[in-house]
């Protein structure tokens, strides 16, 4: 492409002003995008989302060897980086320092984004643009991640309640076995049993459950 | 009132964790809520949206949020130093093992240490080897200052001699073991797990380039300290008292024991404990050494934000040219430091408040920075370019 010709001339901030207007008229498929996340899910969740809006320039990047590589190679106009990366740090001396890579400022360059900010940190996710970039272009795929992170958050609970229910399950289960084996009850008795002594010791099945496990482990 | 704090897994946040737990914070009304963190940049934005009402942070980017280098510019105030001191110059085995070749005498900062790297850079560059990289934790901090003072002061240029990388601090044993980097500068635990791991070697605590150095300040958003200034003098407060409870030998233990806890540092108690009294092992195997004050939390007026060091930072942000002089950001980097909030919140509490924001700040090479000369615009240049 005729840029990274460009890439290398003197003239850098002409060019780089340059490019901008050029880059304003185009298509949104031409935005690139790299996503920085140790998550492979989430980051298949947000490019998919991505491409679904017509991004098509979307590179993912998951683990952090050669990170400097992958970014000049990809070229990004947007950096998207999930929060929880403590290479965020490393991103942003790399964007300090490098003279390779064009200079991506953080997204919030003005005040008047703060709402943007504070979504973006509240759903994990932070951004970076390339400067020249028209902040409603950003925005549009800053709002993209945000949307999807919440939404990979949601996800996120929603399986720690799922696999939480599913443990304590297991203790129920556990200490009715015991409960038929000891004292000759059948199933539904056992829990039965169970739940009278969570009423009326106001407390969940799963702590009586988990006492009885643990009772029975120091009678044996 | 609750407050919610935010940290980074280190030595020198113990201030802020005694406060929490052995109840100093409580004392002033305060339900002092801590929050990990996993970057810097993250402490940085969660105190500008507010997720944070302050925060453990690196001295020099309070000053750079205010002067809005490197992103959105939000005046922050640093009106507590969390201590002073706690870090080292690590290098790895092999690398250590080419400078004592060249002359290096391991034991803490002895003589000429600096002068064998150069020989060792010189020597690979003859040889056609790649530059060394050196870590450190983020561009605005105190390590990457002390670490290109030290190279700088031995004739290395840290920007073509060296390469400097990020590198956050749990991943740096690691990255020395796998020669990604070839040593770092960061503050304890990180350059004693480097030695227990058996990958690296101190080469000097940074306390011996410039004695009682500044580190990690009570960082805060300008705007939320005049909103909150009854609850910020009251942290203060319990700040004061709990940095000279971690301070005292009697406690250190105890502290390690806190900081322990994978909610906190998460490294182990037994290295912890000795960062605390100041005694580190330098190399894999060796006994502790005794390194005068190298993590001082509490005595020489620790807390207090001398603005002497701002204007130290800034100077140096000027010298690696990471922004341009002017009297515009002189004068930001000044009120970020905020004595008079100290003062206020501490008139009736500590005994040692010093009566003067500047002192004279003195270095290993002999050199000085006199905050009150070296503003000077008449021979500001030249002294920006000794440092």
């Amino acid at each position: 492409m005729a840029y990274r010709l460009q890439l290398g001339g003197n003239d850098k901030w002409t060019v780089q002003s340059l490019r901008g207007l050029e880059r304003d008229a185009m298509s949104e498929a031409a935005l690139r995008i790299l996503l920085v996340d140790q998550n492979l899910t989430r980051a298949s969740i947000l490019e998919e989302g991505l491409r679904e809006a017509g991004y098509t320039n979307v590179t993912v990047v998951r683990d952090m060897q050669n990170l400097l590589r992958r970014i000049v190679d990809a070229d990004p106009d947007v950096i998207c980086i999930d929060l929880e990366n403590p290479n965020r740090d490393v991103l942003e001396q790399m964007f300090q320092v490098s003279r390779v890579v064009r200079r991506p400022v953080a997204m919030f360059v003005d005040r008047s984004d703060s709402d943007m900010i504070k979504a973006a940190v509240e759903s994990g996710v932070g951004a970076y643009v390339v400067d020249g970039l028209k902040k409603e272009r950003v925005k549009a795929v800053v709002d993209m991640a945000v949307s999807r992170f919440n939404a990979f958050n949601d996800l996120r609970e929603e399986l720690d309640r799922a696999r939480q229910a599913l443990d304590e399950r297991k203790v129920v289960e556990r200490a009715k076995g015991i409960l038929m084996k000891e004292r000759g009850l059948s199933e539904e008795a056992a829990y039965a049993l169970l739940r009278k002594a969570a009423m009326s010791d106001n407390k969940r099945v799963v702590e009586i459950a988990q006492a009885v496990i643990t009772a029975a482990g120091l009678l044996r | 009132m609750k407050l919610v704090v935010g940290f980074m897994p280190l030595l020198d946040c113990a201030s802020l964790i005694v406060a929490a737990e052995r109840g100093f914070a409580a004392e002033e009304g305060l339900d002092l809520r801590l929050v990990r963190e996993t970057s810097w940049a993250n402490i940085r934005d969660r105190v500008i949206v507010g997720h944070f009402d302050a925060a453990h942070m690196l001295a020099p980017m309070a000053i750079a949020s205010s002067l809005g280098i490197g992103h959105i510019k939000v005046p922050f105030i640093a009106p507590f130093s969390l201590g002073l001191g706690g870090n080292a110059i690590t290098v790895s085995l092999s690398l250590w093992e080419e400078m004592t070749r060249q002359g290096a005498v391991g034991g803490g900062f002895t003589p000429g240490l600096g002068a064998a790297l150069k020989r060792v850079i010189a020597a690979r560059e003859g040889a056609g080897s790649e530059p060394l990289t050196f870590g450190m934790v983020y561009p605005f901090s105190c390590h990457n200052y002390e670490l290109r003072y030290w190279l700088a002061a031995a004739g290395i240029d840290p920007d073509r001699d060296v390469r400097l990388a990020v590198i956050p601090p749990p991943f740096l044993a690691d990255a020395l073991r796998t020669g990604q980097i070839d040593g770092f500068c960061v503050g304890e635990p990180w350059n004693s797990v480097a030695v227990d791991a058996g990958v690296g070697a101190i080469v000097t605590p940074t306390t011996a380039l410039w004695p009682l150095s500044p580190e990690k300040v009570l960082g805060c958003q300008a705007q939320w300290a005049e909103r909150y200034s009854e609850q910020l003098a009251g942290l203060l407060r319990a700040l004061y008292r709990a940095a000279a409870w971690t301070e005292a030998p009697k406690n250190h233990a105890e502290v390690a024991k806190l900081l322990a806890d994978p909610r906190y540092v998460g490294a182990s108690a037994g290295l912890l404990h000795r960062a605390l009294s100041g005694r580190l092992a330098l190399q894999p195997g060796a006994d502790p050494t005794p390194l005068a004050d190298f993590f001082v939390p509490a005595s020489h007026q620790a807390t207090f934000p001398w603005v002497s060091h701002a204007l130290w930072m800034y100077t140096q942000m000027v010298r690696w040219r990471q922004v341009e002089f002017s009297a515009e950001h002189e004068a930001a980097a000044r009120r970020t430091y905020r004595p008079d909030l100290y003062r206020a919140a501490l008139a009736h509490v500590a005994v040692d408040i010093p009566s003067v924001d500047l002192k004279i700040e003195r270095f290993f090479d002999g050199r000085e920075f006199d905050p009150d000369n070296d503003f000077d615009p008449d021979n500001l240049d030249t002294r920006l370019e000794r440092g």
